[in-house]
């Protein structure tokens, strides 16, 4: 590759930028440089401030500290607007279009052609973006809405819609994600061109092979601070991996040895199309089983499915032997599944409502039969055991009749387990139990799931945090691209072996 | 449904495919016309029932009702283009209609000026709308509908239980409403003409498409930088000021106002707007289909009464119309974003087979490592469904998500 103007100011540049979101510190400290006729990789786990990177780029984002630069000169984006004047192209995850516009109005939106009178010049903008298709060698009618188009072709559009602007700065979210790997070939073919003439390219994805393919610097990030730039030809695999990962495991995980008892939950060959395949696993009481991976791998649709939120198109589920149908909470509850969703905010709680009544939701009908007076809930009853519950989990709080979005998310989390062991599960789901939690509160999450397993409960724990993963699992599975591809025991689990199987370099964790 | 079903097996020989866009276009258009039929049909059966459906007279009323509903509808379309809704015009044109009316007959006043009073005072309700739902971002149902009641109030604290009656008003008022050009009465020809502008400026000017942008994806048109405050703002005033238009015609078509004249309006625009082919979603519709929902829900009114059906089945009516319109346009969308995704499909894969798709007349210099990849013979079919699906159900997304919302 030619080699990038060194001597030069970079084109874009983050300059010692951090970033909190209330109390989560998204970014510490962190610089960045992108030059021209260079793609740039960003590497980090999940949730090691990224995407944020991306949005402080973008102007979605400004930096509570540092600077943006430009050339070299401090700018201050105000908005999306102002980091497309300055020459900056994102290209989210996922494609943001206009699903009822033309193609063509996806890429001109804000700049069409014009004619002398002001109006859109139609004939020029079509042609315009026959052109840029042409150039970028997809066939793409201009004028066909964008809604139904591929991931691959939404994300074929951006980049045109990059191009026609003339960007100098490009930027790519995990543009590869959804792609084939052909997809992904075209993909590069067009970065390279977009780079030959002199476009700054910052490029994130999972696929290590990727990164070391394309690009010719990487930059690490964990939990939001800058860890390092190094030039691509200098590092392995293995390398990079460690400094994404890097860190040393400590005594925050206490699992519990316990002798697994009978299988509780039994899944074979579950297949949703086109999120996940095959997928085969036992858990049995008692023990505490990971399912790792990188995000969008397909982890929390398993969850969803075994669940009964989505349906399954093939395969099985049981709990305790029975056989549960596809598509029914309500049969997947009676069976004894409960499931801590990812998102509490959205899945897990009411925010707006009360501590006590957000507990008492899973048990309505046990609250109903409690009182005795038809169809009524007691209000007393419920407040006894929310008391009980907050109790149990020592839960901090100064009312109960307080609402849930006051607290901590540490605490909110809580609820949201008091909320699930209520219905006295057999099998306890968990989605990324202590994402967005201060360590204290991680400790006692972990402590309470560690004493739940040993008294009998089975539990699936979904985690991108590997430490927790490790320290927390008697088992763990890790899935790639919707797939299970390695199920590793405690005694072999290790954050690399993990993250090789999770980012599909196969053959370092023992297959299942 | 043939179309549909052919358009994927199109070969895209010799240039872009172009199945998408006429399917597309087909069904925008077939609103318009399934609408326009609709008119003729009700038109010519209710002719054969009551041959003097369609005596002049009969047609100039309707014509002369409907101009003042489908003023309202263009403003509303543009609201509602941008995923909002502004349930307040009703109350703007009684508020308008009145004080227009006091204005009027309180000395001779020019019929511009009264014009101008009116728009005036629509434009300051528009301004009022727009500045709570664009600037502070409350739900633009709740904002109308206190507005809705508030200027109802406002118009009734104003009329005091007094009214307008036509004697009080100045012969160039009265003229507005009564006369024409060459036979053919200024209402219809002020919609009409208000219509051709808006729908123009919508089509043809860059910030007129950035409405749409907005309502078919806010998130992705803050990303492109659209402003977005702005465009709402504009939206509302636009909405206001034609309200304030319509409640002078509507004083100059009937001459007498009491306070609550264009009561419950609100809801009859609407209907028209959405049966009219614009989504409630945004991002969808034209004005030439709002003004045509218009002229249907009035045409109907005026066949009701011609077949001496009871009046109270206008409203029954109007709901089954607005119930199928809103389940149609459902049932299109299912359809066309599952043809599409279709097409998408095969014409991917017919670009696989043809060797990456690249235009026949020699393609970039960059194709080197594609082509590689396609000799390598890396299977086409490596996760068929993965990609589309999950890009359908990624553009499906925002409108399920708004149908909550709204």
């Amino acid at each position: 590759m030619s080699g990038p103007g060194r001597s030069a100011a970079p084109t874009l540049a983050l300059v010692n930028v951090s970033k909190s979101f209330g109390a989560v510190r998204a970014l510490q400290d962190v610089t960045l440089e992108l030059h021209a006729g260079e793609v740039h990789a960003l590497a980090g786990e999940n949730g090691a401030g990224k995407s944020t990177v991306v949005k402080t780029f973008a102007g979605v984002h400004r930096p509570d500290a540092g600077e943006v630069r430009v050339d070299g000169r401090p700018a201050v984006f105000g908005g999306p607007a102002d980091a497309q004047a300055a020459g900056v192209a994102v290209i989210y995850q996922e494609p943001t279009l206009f699903p009822d516009l033309s193609v063509a109005e996806n890429i001109f939106m804000g700049r069409q052609p014009r004619t002398g009178l002001g109006r859109i010049d139609r004939r020029a903008m079509h042609a315009e973006t026959a052109r840029l298709f042409e150039r970028l060698g997809v066939a793409l009618d201009p004028q066909q809405p964008a809604r139904g188009l591929s991931i691959a072709d939404q994300q074929v559009v951006e980049i045109a819609k990059a191009i026609s602007r003339d960007a100098r700065v490009l930027i790519m979210d995990e543009p590869t994600a959804a792609l084939t790997g052909q997809e992904v070939a075209r993909l590069f073919a067009v970065t390279r061109t977009l780079q030959e003439h002199g476009c700054a390219i910052l490029f994130i994805s999972h696929r290590l092979e990727e990164i070391f393919e394309l690009c010719q610097r990487v930059t690490t990030l964990r939990d939001g601070t800058y860890i390092g730039t190094d030039a691509v030809a200098d590092l392995t695999p293995d390398d990079l991996v460690r400094r994404m990962v890097g860190r040393d495991l400590d005594a925050l995980y206490p699992k519990q040895d316990v002798a697994p008892g009978e299988v509780a939950l039994k899944v074979s060959r579950l297949t949703r199309e086109g999120a996940f395949t095959d997928i085969s696993f036992e858990v049995r009481r008692g023990e505490i089983v990971a399912l790792a991976g990188l995000v969008g791998a397909g982890r929390s649709e398993v969850a969803r499915a075994i669940f009964g939120v989505d349906r399954w198109d093939a395969g099985d589920v049981e709990v305790d032997g029975r056989a549960l149908p596809a598509g029914s909470p309500t049969a997947a509850m009676s069976a004894g599944i409960a499931l801590v969703p990812e998102d509490r905010r959205q899945q897990g709680l009411v925010m707006d409502m009360s501590i006590e009544r957000n507990m008492g939701l899973t048990q309505l009908r046990s609250l109903r039969r409690a009182t005795g007076r038809a169809g009524l809930i007691s209000r007393k009853v419920e407040r006894d055991r929310a008391a009980d519950w907050a109790l149990r989990l020592q839960l901090k709080y100064a009312r109960l009749s307080d609402t849930v979005g006051v607290l901590s998310g540490g605490n909110q989390q809580k609820v949201v387990l008091a909320k699930w062991l209520a219905t006295e599960p057999t099998v306890l789901i968990v989605d990324e139990p202590t994402r967005g939690i201060d360590v204290g509160t991680k400790a006692e999450v972990h402590r309470l799931l560690s004493e739940l397993a040993a008294q009998d409960l089975a539990v699936l724990m979904i985690s991108s945090d590997l430490p927790e993963v490790i320290g927390m699992a008697d088992r763990v599975l890790v899935m790639h691209e919707g797939r299970l591809t390695a199920e590793i025991p405690r005694a072999d689990a290790t954050e690399e072996s993990v993250m090789a199987a999770a980012t599909g370099r196969a053959g370092t964790g023992k297959a299942a | 449904m043939t179309v549909l079903a052919e358009s994927p097996a199109r070969p895209g020989e010799g240039g872009p495919p172009g199945g998408g866009r006429r399917l597309v276009e087909v069904v925008l258009r077939a609103r318009e016309l399934s609408i326009l039929g609709a008119l003729v049909v009700l038109v010519v059966a209710t002719t054969i029932a009551n041959p003097r459906f369609l005596s002049g007279q009969g047609v100039k009323d309707i014509f002369l009702n409907a101009s003042i509903l489908a003023l309202l509808a263009v403003g509303q379309t543009m609201v509602v283009v941008t995923r909002n809704i502004d349930l307040s015009v009703g109350s703007v044109v009684g508020l308008v209609a009145f004080c227009a009316g006091k204005f009027a007959s309180s000395g001779d006043r020019n019929v511009l000026l009264v014009a101008l009073v009116g728009v005036g005072i629509g434009l300051a309700c528009g301004l009022v709308n727009g500045l709570l739902v664009s600037f502070c971002r409350v739900p633009a149902l709740v904002v109308t509908l206190g507005t809705l009641y508030v200027i109802q109030g406002l118009d009734h604290y104003i009329a005091h239980g007094e009214q307008i009656g036509a004697a009080d008003l100045p012969s160039s008022v009265l003229s507005l409403g009564n006369d024409g050009v060459l036979g053919v009465p200024y209402l219809p020809i002020i919609t009409v003409v208000v219509m051709l502008m808006i729908g123009y400026y919508l089509r043809s000017y860059s910030s007129g498409r950035e409405f749409y942008a907005i309502g078919s994806s806010p998130e992705a048109a803050r990303l492109a930088g659209v402003s977005i405050r702005r465009r709402v703002l504009t939206a509302y005033l636009v909405s206001g000021a034609l309200a304030g238009l319509a409640g002078v015609l509507w004083l100059a078509r009937f001459g007498t106002v009491v306070a609550d004249a264009a009561h419950g309006w609100e809801l009859k625009v609407v209907s028209a707007v959405v049966v009219g082919g614009v989504a409630i979603t945004g991002g969808v519709g034209t004005v030439y289909g709002a003004a045509l929902g218009a002229l249907l829900l009035t045409t109907i009114g005026s066949v009701l009464v011609v077949l001496k059906v009871n009046s109270f089945w206008q409203d029954a009516i109007t709901g089954i119309l607005l119930l199928l319109a809103i389940s149609v346009d459902r049932l299109l969308a299912l359809r066309v974003t599952k043809a599409l995704r279709q097409r998408s499909l095969s014409t991917g894969a017919q670009r696989r087979r043809r060797g990456g798709g690249r235009p026949r007349n020699g393609g970039p210099a960059d194709a080197g490592p594609r082509d590689a990849e396609d000799a390598a013979g890396k299977p086409a079919a490596d996760k068929p469904a993965a990609g589309p699906s999950a890009g359908a159900s990624a553009a499906e997304a925002p409108k399920g998500k708004v149908a909550h919302d709204s």
